[in-house]
């Protein structure tokens, strides 16, 4: 797909390897347009991981060219990096709490990195607190939160200040499927908003549940559509092979 | 403004500290309580070395040794006479020979009162600055032809081992404070790399979270400030009583030698700035360290 006005981040042949390793990622080639919804799929070990790691600014490309909001990050300064990294919310896999700050103060914590003021801080925390059910836990400490808490903990931490791009592993892994719905209708909302969403997972019950969402799939490193020509609905034979082959929950996945 | 300096409540609970139960504020207290004792022995033998040499380097005396009494007498005036004609000499004041006899009675007894020992014409000379080899040489050159049983002694001379002893007991102490601030250092790196390995996570997630690196080495070095500021409070009220006791027992020897080594308000003022220079070290070191680790990071 050609450049456009409205990309928000391009990749050209990028490639990404751990160590001395094998690839990780193969000639990744795609373009994400602004205020999209994209899906990344793919079974346990394909690389899904790796490019929301690239995307949210966890680790640099072996090779390549990665454009991000008009910028090319191999010759950004790295003092630009916080900058970049604000603009993009994170849900990660693993939550990534901090474990001694309460729901309320890990959730205002990338306002607090943004430089707000105390006071400005808690009227926006307590709505998205009520927003993700736990109103009645934002004195709590994450090892005392339920694992789908800490998931929306990670959630409401990730969307807080309403970022551009907002990347997110598996973030209804831990939820009910209410919660999970819920959820994603606030995904939906921050991209009626504007951000641009791109979720990991392996639901496919989720992935029908946004309209206008496209998918990228992933397999062995590589996209299983080399152009990038994302679509919906999935084709069966897009899911066949590899929705299977899921991890449970649970499973320890790449 | 100092308030910058420590952390907010936010910062406290994000690198949660042990506060007086961890190492660090004692550690720093022990460095500062020897480093204060050091910088004070350097400030006072500094002190000591100026006050001497302000007495005594500038002082000389003429003696003229000659078992006859007139020719002696006649030296002493001629070698008096030529002292007072020299610009480098503020004045000259011929010591009696009773005040000799009265000198020498403690060593000799009622003896030197005696006519029969000849006693040696002694004359003080206060010269107008420091007087240096090249000046004393002159005199004795000049002082030669009129008096030649004379013999100058400058009275720094005599002290010269004492003074060399002083400046080599200066510059060990010297040395001290600067081992001190090297291992005060060496601690702080240790104590914030610990840190931020025991923190490893929470840095992580804020640097994903758009955190630069100002702001997290901000919470460390704030982190060690506090840490700093209570161990500098200890070593000095640790370091306060004994510089006092000090001071006191040197006041007690009455010694010309030792009383020239008190601190005058200069040497208060400096011995002051030593917590203060502790705590900006530890400040500065701390972020030096973390952001040579955070630089690891993309």
């Amino acid at each position: 797909m050609a450049p456009s006005v409205e990309s928000i981040v391009q990749f050209e042949n990028v490639g990404l390897r751990y160590g001395t390793g094998p690839e990780a990622l193969i000639d990744l080639s795609f373009t994400l347009f602004s205020g999209q919804f994209y899906f990344l799929t793919g079974p346990s070990g394909a690389g899904k991981s790796s490019l929301l790691k690239l995307l949210y600014l966890a680790q640099r490309p072996s090779r390549g060219m990665i454009r991000l909001f008009g910028s090319d990050l191999m010759t950004l300064a790295r003092d630009r990096l916080p900058g970049f990294r604000r603009r993009i919310g994170v849900v990660f896999q693993d939550f990534r709490l901090v474990p001694h700050l309460s729901a309320f103060d890990n959730i205002a914590l990338p306002l607090r990195i943004a430089g707000m003021r105390d006071q400005d801080i808690a009227t926006p925390v307590r709505e998205i607190l009520d927003w993700v059910g736990l109103s009645a836990r934002g004195d709590a400490l994450p090892a005392t939160l339920s694992g789908g808490e800490q998931q929306r903990v990670a959630i409401a931490r990730a969307v807080i200040t309403r970022p551009d791009i907002l990347v997110a592993d598996e973030p209804t892994g831990n939820v009910d499927p209410d919660m999970a719905v819920k959820l994603l209708r606030l995904f939906e909302a921050l991209n009626r908003m504007g951000t641009t969403i791109i979720v990991a997972t392996h639901d496919v019950h989720l992935m029908t549940r946004i309209k206008r969402a496209q998918m990228m799939r992933l397999e062995a490193g590589r996209l299983s559509d080399p152009t990038g020509a994302l679509r919906y609905p999935p084709r069966p034979s897009d899911m066949t092979g590899w929705a299977d082959k899921a991890p449970q929950q649970g499973e320890p996945r790449r | 403004m100092i308030g910058a300096l420590f952390p907010t409540g936010h910062d406290r609970r994000l690198i949660p500290q042990a506060r007086l139960t961890g190492p660090m504020p004692w550690v720093i207290a022990v460095m500062l309580f020897l480093t204060l004792l050091a910088a004070a022995a350097a400030l006072a033998l500094g002190s000591a070395a100026r006050q001497i040499n302000a007495d005594l380097a500038g002082r000389a005396t003429v003696q003229i040794v000659n078992a006859d009494g007139d020719a002696r007498q006649k030296q002493a005036l001629a070698a008096e006479a030529l002292l007072r004609s020299d610009r480098a000499v503020a004045s000259v004041t011929q010591v009696s020979e009773a005040e000799v006899r009265a000198l020498l009675t403690p060593w000799l007894g009622s003896g030197a009162t005696s006519r029969d020992i000849p006693l040696p014409a002694l004359i003080d000379v206060d010269f107008r600055a420091q007087a240096d080899g090249a000046t004393l040489t002159r005199l004795r050159r000049a002082m030669q032809p009129v008096a030649p049983d004379a013999r100058i002694d400058a009275h720094g001379q005599w002290l010269k081992p004492v003074f060399d002893l002083i400046a080599t007991l200066r510059w060990l102490a010297i040395a001290l404070v600067a081992l001190l601030a090297l291992a005060t250092t060496a601690s702080v790196m240790l104590s914030a790399r610990s840190s931020f390995a025991a923190h490893a996570d929470t840095i992580d997630i804020m640097h994903l979270l758009g955190s630069t690196h100002q702001q997290i080495a901000r919470l460390f070095q704030r982190r060690i400030a506090l840490d700093a500021a209570l161990g500098a409070l200890i070593g000095c009220l640790l370091a306060a009583p004994v510089l006092w006791m000090l001071g006191r027992a040197a006041a007690r020897l009455d010694s010309g030698l030792v009383s020239a080594g008190s601190f005058g308000p200069i040497d208060w003022l400096l011995l002051a700035t030593v917590p203060i220079a502790g705590i900006a070290l530890a400040v500065f070191t701390a972020r030096v360290t973390v952001l040579g680790a955070l630089r690891k990071k993309l």
